[in-house]
């Protein structure tokens, strides 16, 4: 427990810095656009409707989707720009982050400046004109000034919301506070969950504080008030933007991505120590959604990640046929290569194939043991998926091949999956077959005899500018072929587990370890 | 000095006319009093004259040209203006309203400090109040800052909308007479809305009666009273007098004079 705090100690300067960067940003510029754009909607009333109306629109949007919306626009932009100006830039991290996070930003300054301005004394603004004041006077005369606080407290309430929202845009791969929640929750790590929550809470806490004060000073007309706090904040933001810009100013780094499952966070540190060790300086970037991953890998914002072949092959290539395996992946690697500029360097030597599991006891008294047998089920029983499964072409064919037709299924985060069939809440789950839970849970795989799903040999992924780099094809080259499916099972048993719980580095350890890689 | 020529004045959202074929003239150096109830159409004559209103037809003159030909804000920093709210600029000291309309013309700073201090003595305010806040002063106080705001740029004309209607009586009864003797003082020509008729009788060189948008009556009080005017203007100038006659019943009869 205390080493495991302290293990996210360690971590605590590089994501808090980027979280307060991004969140800073965020309102600087979400004030810089939302004052101006409330003061056009004030002298433009047919502005004002659809203004506010677009803005509340956004809060509507739920700012993980919001996040995750600004991804792909970020990366039409990038293509474009690249077209135009033969330049582009990274559509992962940093940008989409900010921009959604402005514009969840701009409603409360948007309203509250709106409604300042609006409800300010008609008495004062008659006398603004009566003693001679054009329009423009008036408003940084006397509007501003007089609607100052109440646009402080819309200020405020967009601070705590962008700082709570950024925790969200660990996904889109910006480092936050949120690392430690959507690490914790994949690998049952609750110390962890409760360390980002704590420290996110925290962080908006003393920033809502200082705002407050900043607040109270504006409504006194007290300069000392006001100058104070923000040269606080200023220099909080500014110590945050140096340790960043001092962590990043190294050169020849090397990004390892992550999807956001514990095998994956375990490889990705198993990676990143061979890069380490040959005096690479290495970044990890954790917690990917599955096609965010192979995008920015595809894109050359990351050097090297794992993915598994069936996944590419139903899911970026759309095929709908089911080859042999090495068939499979030669076609793949040659797919990869002349379509995407990715090379596969690769395979780890293990599957981690999506299955259909269910409890052993249930199993046999239903006499069910392939997925044949679940047809005659299939209105009784319940399936469970993660987030991501029945959506995806796998589970179409799987529904196509055995008719299957669930009247319920419900989705949940893996870790809540294993737990929901293990207390009999579904009866069939989306497992993966290297998932050491499986053994945990005593749950039986059932067999694919029609072969409705592809095979998913994890292989190693990097993309083509990086394939003649001789540090990252050695520090590759001892994991191919390397890693067998009871390794992988016992190294991510060794995370999910809730006793004994081991860190992905400990078991990325243990793995090299045991597979002779140290 | 002020010249209105058929006026008329419409708003967008009313079926009546707020102003309908108005006509008259005020000379330099008059208080001229516009009476009449709500709705008679006085503030938006008032405000036709600076342009806080602008008419629909007819034409404002202001010392023989158009008041249209300037841009408003230029217009209204050289006219006094003094209305019921006084919206004194909360987030300004009293020093600092007084002289807002200088500032907008560019004055330098100490001489906008030297006027400031006459008017504080003008309308009879300490001078250290200049340090204060707006809050910090009694409505009767606010009143006189708000007269000493429309004073500071040296304005000819003052425009008053009700400026005193807030006030209780006796407050109201000093400062209309303060006023009174600062008109004179000053030279100013003025134009006083109120809907008392006690007050414009008691103030004004002359009084305009409007209702329903046009002038009913236009002459000195002493005329009014004794010419023949229409009904309308009659029960207006019938109030003062019948409240004066019956505040004389309440007074008991004066004993007679033994010694006569």
């Amino acid at each position: 427990m205390l080493e495991r705090i302290e293990a996210a100690w360690r971590l605590l300067p590089g994501y808090l810095s980027q979280h307060v960067v991004l969140s800073a940003c965020a309102l600087a510029l979400g004030i810089a656009i939302g004052i101006p754009l409330s003061i056009l909607a004030l002298r433009r009333p047919w502005l004002r409707w659809p203004v506010l109306a677009f803005a509340s629109l956004v809060q509507t949007i739920p700012s993980l989707a919001l996040l995750a919306l600004f991804y792909p626009l970020l990366l039409a932009l990038s293509a474009l720009s690249e077209r135009l100006f033969g330049a582009r830039f990274s559509a992962l991290g940093f940008w989409p982050s900010l921009l959604a996070l402005t514009l969840y930003s701009m409603l409360p300054i948007l309203r509250n400046v709106v409604t300042a301005i609006t409800n300010l004394d008609p008495d004062i603004l008659e006398a603004a004109d009566g003693v001679g004041m054009t329009p423009r006077q008036r408003l940084w005369r006397v509007e501003l000034p007089l609607a100052a606080p109440m646009i402080m407290a819309g200020v405020r309430t967009a601070a705590v919301w962008v700082i709570g929202a950024a925790t969200l845009s660990t996904p889109v791969g910006q480092t936050s506070l949120g690392n430690y929640i959507f690490a914790g929750l994949q690998i049952e790590d609750w110390t962890l969950v409760l360390f980002g929550c704590v420290a996110a809470a925290l962080l908006a806490l003393a920033t809502d504080q200082m705002l407050g004060v900043i607040e109270h000073g504006v409504a006194l007309r007290k300069r000392s008030h006001v100058i104070a706090p923000l040269a606080a904040l200023l220099l909080g933001v500014t110590l945050a933007a140096a340790a960043q810009l001092g962590s990043g100013s190294h050169t020849a780094r090397y990004l390892v991505g992550a999807k956001n499952f514990s095998e994956q966070y375990i490889l990705a540190r198993l990676i990143s120590d061979q890069l380490t060790k040959r005096g690479a300086d290495v970044a990890r970037k954790p917690g990917l959604g599955s096609a965010v991953a192979f995008r920015a890998l595809s894109q050359g914002e990351l050097d090297v990640y794992v993915d598994y072949s069936g996944t590419i092959w139903a899911n970026v290539m759309k095929r709908r046929d089911n080859p042999p395996r090495d068939q499979l992946l030669s076609e793949l690697k040659d797919w990869l290569l002349r379509e995407r500029k990715v090379h596969l360097f690769g395979k780890l030597g293990f599957e981690n194939a999506y299955a259909l599991a269910m409890r052993r006891d249930r199993a046999e008294r239903l006499g069910i043991r392939s997925i044949a047998d679940l047809a005659k089920h299939k209105n009784q029983l319940k399936f469970g998926g993660d987030f991501e499964f029945f959506a995806r072409p796998e589970w179409e064919a799987l529904q196509h091949e055995y008719a299957l037709a669930p009247s319920d299924r419900k989705q949940y985060q893996s870790t809540f999956m294993y737990k929901a069939v293990a207390d009999g809440e579904v009866d069939v789950i989306s497992a993966f077959s290297s998932d050491g839970r499986i053994a945990t849970y005593d749950l039986v795989v059932l067999s694919d005899p029609k072969q409705a799903i592809p095979p998913y040999d994890a292989v190693l992924l990097i993309p083509e500018a990086r394939a003649h780099d001789s540090l990252l094809l050695s520090a590759l080259e001892p994991l191919v072929d390397s890693i067998d499916i009871e390794l992988m099972r016992q190294a991510n048993l060794q995370v999910d587990r809730s006793d004994n719980k081991q860190s992905p580095g400990a078991a990325a350890a243990w793995l090299a370890h045991a597979a002779h890689l140290d | 000095m002020i010249q209105f020529q058929s006026v008329t004045k419409r708003y967008a959202d009313a079926s009546a006319h707020a102003l309908q074929d108005v006509s008259f003239e005020v000379q330099a150096g008059e208080l001229v009093a516009l009476v009449g109830g709500s709705g008679s159409g006085k503030t938006t004559t008032l405000k036709c004259i600076n342009r806080l209103i602008e008419p629909d037809s007819g034409e404002v003159l202001l010392d023989g040209k158009p008041v249209r030909a300037q841009p408003g804000p230029a217009l209204r920093r050289h006219i006094g203006y003094v209305f019921q709210g006084i919206g004194l600029f909360p987030h300004m000291s009293v020093a600092e309203n007084i002289g807002i309309t200088p500032q907008l013309l560019g004055w330098e700073r100490t001489r906008i400090a030297a006027r400031v201090d006459a008017l504080l003595d003008l309308v009879e305010l300490p001078r250290e109040f200049g340090a204060r806040s707006p809050a910090a002063l009694s409505g009767g106080q606010r009143q006189r800052v708000g007269v000493a705001r429309a004073l500071a740029a040296e304005p000819k004309l003052v425009l008053m909308d009700e400026p005193f209607g807030a006030l209780d009586p006796v407050t109201r009864d000093t400062l209309g007479r303060a006023y009174r003797k600062l008109h004179e003082h000053m030279q100013l020509t003025s134009v006083l809305v109120t809907h008392d008729m006690l007050e414009a009788l008691l103030l004004a060189d002359r009084i305009i009666v409007m209702q329903s948008g046009r002038v009913l009556a236009n002459d000195t009080p002493q005329r009014l009273l004794q010419s023949d005017t229409p009904p309308a203007v009659r029960e207006l100038l019938d109030m003062p007098r019948k409240q004066a006659e019956r505040l004389q019943s309440l007074f008991p009869a004066p004993e007679p004079d033994k010694h006569a």
